[in-house]
């Protein structure tokens, strides 16, 4: 799962520990700011909106990959924590009074606290029966999210009030373009910590996990201490991500956070490649864009094929479905592993490898 | 008592239903290891084949069922073949996520066809009102046990007596033995994808008949991991158990305390056994442990 570029030969373990080992990744970070700092000043409100959409699914896919990709721990259960995040920082900011950044990361710890009760049954169970208990723990949590009065004062969906802490509130014009430098900081920090994390014993631990079990314990790794801490700590981001979709988008209810959502953000870590932090921000972009640029072309196609545009949503869903099916049969390390191909290709030109 | 009478025989009657379509998940994982999300979308696809034969193309029952039958068979084969041949020996996690996208695009393949409305079918089982003990009960509800009685007898005989029976039994427990005893593994395969969508087809019909033709037939298909998981996961007899308790408890409780709780009950339930006896009532004591 973790694919090293071929010709990339390390003589030392500070040498494989480097993030930075050649001069076009430089290019490319240079590259990537220049795309991202220009970004709100050329794309309007509405293609905005969707990258800020797809810069909190960043968040949530990290997270979901350090426990599936990373630990091999499946879950399906991601919907049912994005609610606890969002469920929590929304209460403790809106009716407890808290500032939104504290409210924010109480809500990480907490549903680092509920993936980690939810993570026990990870210290019996394996692969598919994990993977059954995790959707378990999604219909439990959704139920209570719907059923428990108080959360929603009755009402079954709460309005959040409008972002603001310190004196700085979002103001209605520049609605988009300040939350995209939130968001975007939000995510950077998010892709820095997870790289950091595998280049630490505790990532290194849930690799070994991941790898083989026992052997992680032959070598001293706690197995049940590295499968929690994973729990834990892809909670936290999925619960980050959870209270970040709850103030961006000012309205939350059940309905965002049913099994689908996790299929969606399980599907984001698939196409992007499991077990790589730059495969789940391509994922979790890919998988964001997909229904839009669908819409694009039954719109483009309506003139000649009017059955799609009058069929979007069941269109969008065939689509994101054979996605799935299409990578997982043709390209199960996904998207990382193609951009990975593409640079082994022209790196090694003219020759083969 | 006669409440108690009537939430028993419509819990006997999901439950019947319950494990034929757990029957058919029962199989494809005993023979091939795959844990199939789709399941549900096997019995939707059942039940609107057989809407279109019935209703639109006014077909006789029967040759709706036949039609039905032969839809279902090229399904299982075409979906073995094509999208879980390739995926021999990917991680479980892939082998989940393709059965997930394959939920998805035929939930929505049935969507692009019929709409998310209802469809009207007439009642295909008869349905006089009997009383049992003081209990009115809509006829088509002991019917659809009787039929689901029916196919689970006939296909757990199957299993014990016939010859291809006993070469998927033998394939589920051991691949390559069953090769080197001349046994086409391929075939097996796709006949253990053929007829979980048999039985899926049937189970499909007889929950429209009971409730109604629309998308919500494919969320029954969720149901069936709390059958599968407290029958164990590789046994017939386990999930014919398993869907009766499961179809009583879920009518018990939405009668007498909660219809939201009946929900969420079978995964209660689930957690519940998944951690004191995870292999389930009548499952094979092999699950991975750590």
């Amino acid at each position: 799962m973790a694919a090293t570029q071929t010709g990339l030969h390390h003589r030392s373990y500070a040498s494989e520990l480097r993030i930075w080992t050649s001069r076009a990744q430089w290019i490319r970070l240079g590259l990537l700011t220049v795309l991202l700092l220009a970004l709100p000043w050329v794309l309007d409100n509405y293609w905005l909106s969707i990258v800020n959409t797809a810069l909190i699914a960043v968040v949530g896919a990290i997270g979901l990959n350090i426990l599936v990709g990373y630990t091999g721990q499946i879950s399906l259960g991601q919907g049912g924590f994005l609610a606890v995040g969002a469920y929590t920082s929304v209460i403790l900011a809106d009716r407890a009074g808290l500032p939104v950044p504290l409210s924010i990361a109480s809500a990480v710890i907490v549903t680092a606290v509920v993936g980690t009760f939810f993570g026990l049954p990870g210290l019996r169970l394996k692969g598919l029966y994990l993977a059954i208990a995790t959707l378990a723990s999604q219909q439990i949590i959704l139920f209570i999210v719907r059923r428990w009065g108080w959360l929603t004062e009755g009402r079954g969906f709460v309005d959040v009030s409008r972002l603001e802490f310190l004196g700085f509130r979002i103001q209605r014009e520049t609605f988009e373009q300040q939350w995209y430098w939130i968001l975007l900081i939000i995510a950077i920090l998010a892709v820095l910590v997870a790289v950091n994390l595998f280049r630490s014993g505790l990532g290194r631990s849930f690799m070994a996990v991941r790898d083989q079990d026992i052997a992680a314990a032959a070598i001293g790794v706690n197995v049940a201490r590295a499968k929690l801490t994973a729990f834990a700590v892809s909670s936290g981001f999925v619960g980050l991500a959870g209270a970040l979709t709850a103030h961006y988008t000012e309205v939350i209810s059940w309905e965002r956070f049913t099994l689908d959502v996790s299929i969606l953000y399980l599907a984001m870590i698939i196409v992007g490649g499991l077990g790589s932090v730059a495969g789940s921000v391509y994922g979790a972009v890919f998988i964001t864009f997909l229904p839009v640029v669908v819409r694009g072309f039954a719109e483009f196609a309506g003139g000649f094929a009017p059955f799609l545009q009058a069929q979007l949503p069941a269109f969008q869903n065939a689509v994101f479905g054979l996605v799935i099916i299409v990578f997982l049969i043709i390209e199960p390390r996904g998207l990382n592993h193609i951009w990975t191909r593409i640079k082994d290709y022209f790196g090694y030109w003219p020759f083969r490898y | 008592m006669s409440t108690a009478v009537n939430l028993l025989i419509f819990g006997l009657a999901d439950g019947a239903i319950l494990a034929l379509a757990a029957l058919g998940f029962v199989l494809i994982y005993k023979a091939t290891a795959v844990i199939n999300f789709a399941q549900g979308e096997f019995l939707l696809v059942g039940a609107y084949t057989f809407y279109t034969c019935f209703v639109i193309f006014q077909l006789p029952i029967t040759v709706g069922i036949l039609v039905g039958v032969v839809v279902a068979v090229l399904l299982g084969i075409v979906v073995e073949r094509l999208i879980l041949r390739p995926m021999i020996g990917q991680s479980h996690i892939s082998i989940i996520m393709v059965t997930i996208g394959l939920s998805g695009l035929l939930n929505a393949i049935v969507q692009m066809f019929f709409g998310t409305g209802v469809r009207a079918q007439p009642a295909v089982l008869p349905s006089p009102p009997v009383s049992i003990l003081g209990a009115t009960i809509p006829g088509n509800r002991l019917l659809a046990i009787l039929i689901a009685a029916i196919v689970l007898t006939v296909l757990t005989i199957f299993f014990q007596k016939s010859k291809h029976g006993i070469a998927m039994r033998s394939v589920a427990d051991d691949e390559q033995a069953a090769m080197t005893v001349g046994i086409s593994v391929r075939r097996v395969y796709a006949m253990s994808w053929a007829l979980a969508a048999v039985s899926a087809l049937i189970a499909g019909i007889l929950l429209a008949d009971i409730t109604a033709v629309d998308l919500h037939i494919a969320s029954f298909g969720l149901m069936v991991f709390p059958v599968v998981i407290l029958g164990g996961l590789d046994s017939v007899p386990g999930t014919i158990i398993g869907g009766l308790t499961i179809g009583i408890v879920t009518q018990l409780v939405s009668g007498y305390l909660d219809p939201g709780l009946a929900e969420v009950i079978p995964y209660i339930i689930l957690v519940l056994i998944l951690l004191i006896r995870p292999y389930g009532i009548f499952g094979e004591k092999r699950i991975e442990r750590v």
